[in-house]
């Protein structure tokens, strides 16, 4: 009875761990369904059922404390790793081993294994799917802002150990170097104190003793190098444990001098910058390094060290090398941080800051200059704007701009083949040249006004050359036709409109025919949505077909930048457009709103962004890979915005010009996908 | 440049005559010959759109002195050895570096790569 007795409780104990594991991996499976849906709604990651070569690992991630060599050493225990991307900040990883075996085994072992991070000792369950294609999209290699350098190396460690020593912390608050212990740092001021009150120093109030001595030859080989200008009168000395930082903030223009610069001891820290557009750029200080901040990095720029135990930072560089970081998923991993001392040197400023960049100058406020362009009111401010907000842009923007305009508009194509064989036809504002080909009957040479534009024409052994569509270098009557595809709406004024539509007439022989295509404020026509409108975020390809802008969400300031400015002049504009006619002069003293892309315009002139993305090599090297959806966040983030100065016309405005001249009459006018369109005829 | 972009092509300096600025004298430094392939009735129907003498000097100017007639024979378009000439000299001789010269003002225009930058500074336009 005994005997039998304890094989049930035996046999009792086995079926509850039976149930016991039962209900562990039905939680394990949960979990993994859970962070498939994750995956899919938030990053657009789609796991798959049956096995591959390719796991995506929720939960080891940088962005969740696992590093890369600790993460690339569990995985490579089930075979050898092809790849294995880490994105900055996100909670999963993507590793594609040799074989669809190994990443079975892995996902066998791993999935709802419970793993410590060996650099903060917390602990993290793995959970586990397949993917079809291990990919990211990496950002654009970022540049340094302007005026920033980081100058490696610039003291010995002998000299960075006596720097070190010769700050006394121990001291307590000393009120001599107004020693202050603040919420997420040391800091000690020497020379003038700084005060977080206002961000200013009493510049009547030097503190007793100067700048400690021990710093002079450095400062002295500073300004021989020429690094600074003046001699700093000013340190602050920062320190830093590991997860404290300091928010983002420019130095208070009207408080300094231009250059800024601060020493590194101690360890190497990732300092942020951000551009007032939201351009971010993460720098490597390494330690015993120099940062230099002058200009637009001084002024414009905001830098800022992240609350944090540690930094994502470039593998293949660990630690030591200075630069940009930029979002290489394959070679990045965390850093941890050590405590770092900061000596930053500045030159207490006695006149007023005249800097260029008012919005951000706290010596120019109320008497602020516009950042944004204004409608122009002469042929001065017009000719400045487009040369600004149109011309530069395009010269910026022409190898990713050529990489999404590869797709010919069929309307445009048939006008083309249209034409008889020999026919010469110029087409003025050719961009890449996507049209230059389409007809090898016809005789076509292209002209823009960008000269990296049409150096991509030249390098596909296109005819082309570099001109301005207000004075095409081509004899009067040369041509048999024209086109002019989404290029008058750059004209600023509706003289420097007309001004190119006749120029375009001035090339036609009498008879010969200019198709014109500008963008319509209507992007919503007869009940239809244009592709412009209807295009989301994420669908790549279409992109090419749109003609202009990008499938890029705006960046939120931006956003809201532009809501109040925008409402402001709609009003005006929109009430009713039809009675006022569309030709309504530009409100004088009124800034461009910005457009949020993929949205109804609500304003004829106005500045639309472009997100530049990679040049062209980096494309077809994350074409290899796969794209992760375009929008992704890091993406924007780190791709510079420019803006591209329109007038969008409304129905019947083309015409309307074109009626104006007496040289030709318009043979047909249409809509197509958010474009208004004529054929002129030259008479 | 094609020498046939060079016939369309001429200079925009304010102040010139009017149908002044042509022909751009080319002062190469580099030429090249890219072989296209000939179609008869092409070339025929560009022939009358041309500037012949302009067209004379360039090739000419680019030691590509062709047996070209110094005016198209009224039969032209029947003579095929005269197509072939013409489409040679028209599409397949090609500037890669050097200079266009404005006749009148003098103004020089860079030709690089092929391609010629004919901006003019806000002054000059």
């Amino acid at each position: 009875m005994a005997a039998a007795s304890q094989i049930t409780s035996m046999e009792l104990k086995t079926s509850k761990d039976h149930l016991k594991v039962q209900k562990m991996k039905k939680k394990v499976l949960r979990k993994q369904v859970r962070a498939q849906r994750t995956l899919m709604r938030h990053e657009g990651i789609e796991c798959i059922s049956h096995a591959t070569q390719s796991l995506v690992i929720a939960n080891a991630g940088l962005g969740n404390g696992m590093s890369r060599h600790q993460l690339l050493r569990i995985v490579e225990e089930y075979g050898l790793v092809e790849t294995l991307l880490m994105p900055p900040s996100k909670p999963y990883s993507f590793v594609k081993y040799g074989t669809t075996e190994a990443a079975k085994k892995a996902f066998d072992a791993l999935n709802g294994k419970e793993i410590t991070l060996e650099d903060c000792g917390q602990n993290i369950v793995l959970y586990i799917n397949f993917v079809e294609k291990v990919f990211w999209k990496n950002a654009v290699p970022t540049s340094l802002p302007p005026g920033l350098m980081v100058i490696e190396k610039i003291i010995s460690p002998e000299e960075e150990r006596r720097m070190l020593e010769s700050i006394d912390w121990i001291g307590g608050e000393d009120t001599q170097n107004a020693q202050k212990t603040l919420k997420h740092r040391r800091v000690k001021h020497f020379g003038y104190e700084f005060c977080y009150g206002n961000n200013n120093v009493d510049k009547d109030k030097p503190l007793p003793g100067g700048l400690p001595e021990i710093c002079d030859l450095f400062l002295e080989k500073c300004l021989k190098q020429g690094y600074i200008k003046h001699k700093p009168d000013q340190l602050t000395v920062n320190q830093y444990e590991p997860g404290q930082g300091i928010p983002p903030h420019i130095d208070t223009h009207s408080a300094f001098e231009d250059e800024i610069i601060s020493l590194s001891l101690g360890a190497e820290i990732v300092m942020d910058f951000k551009h007032p557009d939201g351009h971010m750029v993460a720098i490597m200080l390494p330690r015993c390094s120099l940062l230099v901040m002058a200009g637009e990095s001084r002024y414009l720029w905001t830098h800022g060290i992240t609350p944090r135990k540690y930094d994502v930072i470039q593998a293949s560089e660990l630690g030591q090398k200075v630069g940009t970081i930029t979002a290489d998923a394959g070679d990045l991993t965390l850093n941890r941080r050590e405590t770092r001392t900061s000596f930053t040197f500045r030159k207490v400023r006695r006149s007023p800051c005249n800097c260029i960049y008012p919005s951000v100058c706290d010596s120019q406020k109320g008497q602020q200059r516009q950042v944004q362009p204004s409608f122009p009111h002469s042929e001065m401010e017009a000719s400045k704007l487009e040369q600004e907000y149109v011309h530069k842009v395009y010269e910026e923007i022409a190898a990713h701009f050529s990489s999404t305009r590869h797709s010919p508009w069929p309307q445009i194509v048939e006008f083309l083949r249209s034409l008889p064989k020999g026919s010469i036809v110029a087409d003025v504002g050719c961009g890449n040249g996507k049209y230059l080909g389409i007809n090898k009957d016809l005789y076509m040479v292209g002209c823009d006004r960008s000269k990296n534009l049409v150096d991509i024409c030249g390098e596909k052994n296109l005819e082309a050359f570099v001109c301005d569509a207000l004075s095409v270098p081509m004899r009067s009557g040369s041509c048999d036709a024209c086109i002019s595809i989404a290029v008058i709406h750059h004209f600023s004024t509706a003289e420097r409109r007309l001004a190119t539509i006749h120029e375009l007439a001035r090339l036609l022989r009498p008879g010969g025919t200019a198709l014109i295509y500008v963008w319509a404020m209507e992007q919503e026509y007869k009940n239809q949505k244009s592709k412009y409108l209807k295009e989301k975020n994420g669908s790549k390809d279409k992109e090419e077909e749109i003609n202009t802008g990008t499938a890029q969400r705006p960046l939120s300031n931006q956003m809201s930048d532009c809501s109040s400015r925008d409402s402001a002049c709609s009003d005006r504009f929109l009430s009713d457009p039809k009675d006022k006619g569309c030709d309504a002069k530009p409100m004088a003293d009124t800034t461009l709103p910005i457009h949020t892309n993929r949205t109804s315009f609500h304003s004829q002139d106005l500045l639309v962004p472009w997100h530049l993305k990679g040049g062209s090599k980096k494309k077809r090297e994350s074409l290899d890979t796969g794209l992760f959806p375009v929008g992704s966040k890091e993406s924007q983030e780190l791709s510079p915005v420019f803006h591209r100065y329109y007038h969008v016309f409304c129905e019947g405005e083309l015409e309307a010009v074109c009626r104006s001249l007496d040289c030709v009459r318009v043979q047909r006018s249409y809509y197509d996908q958010g474009n208004w369109c004529v054929v002129l005829e030259k008479l | 440049m094609k020498l046939l972009t060079h016939n369309l092509l001429c200079s925009n300096v304010r102040g010139l005559r009017p149908g002044g600025g042509f022909p751009l004298r080319i002062q190469a430094s580099d030429v090249c010959v890219r072989p296209v392939p000939f179609n008869a009735a092409f070339v025929a129907r560009l022939v009358p759109r041309l500037r012949w003498a302009a067209l004379l000097e360039a090739a000419e100017s680019l030691g590509h002195p062709s047996e070209l007639p110094p005016e198209p024979a009224p039969d032209y378009e029947g003579d095929e050895t005269f197509l072939r000439r013409v489409h040679h000299v028209l599409l397949e001789v090609e500037v890669l570096e050097g200079f266009l010269q404005c006749p009148d003002s003098g103004r020089q225009f860079p030709i690089s790569r092929g391609i010629p930058n004919m901006l003019l500074s806000e002054e000059e336009a």
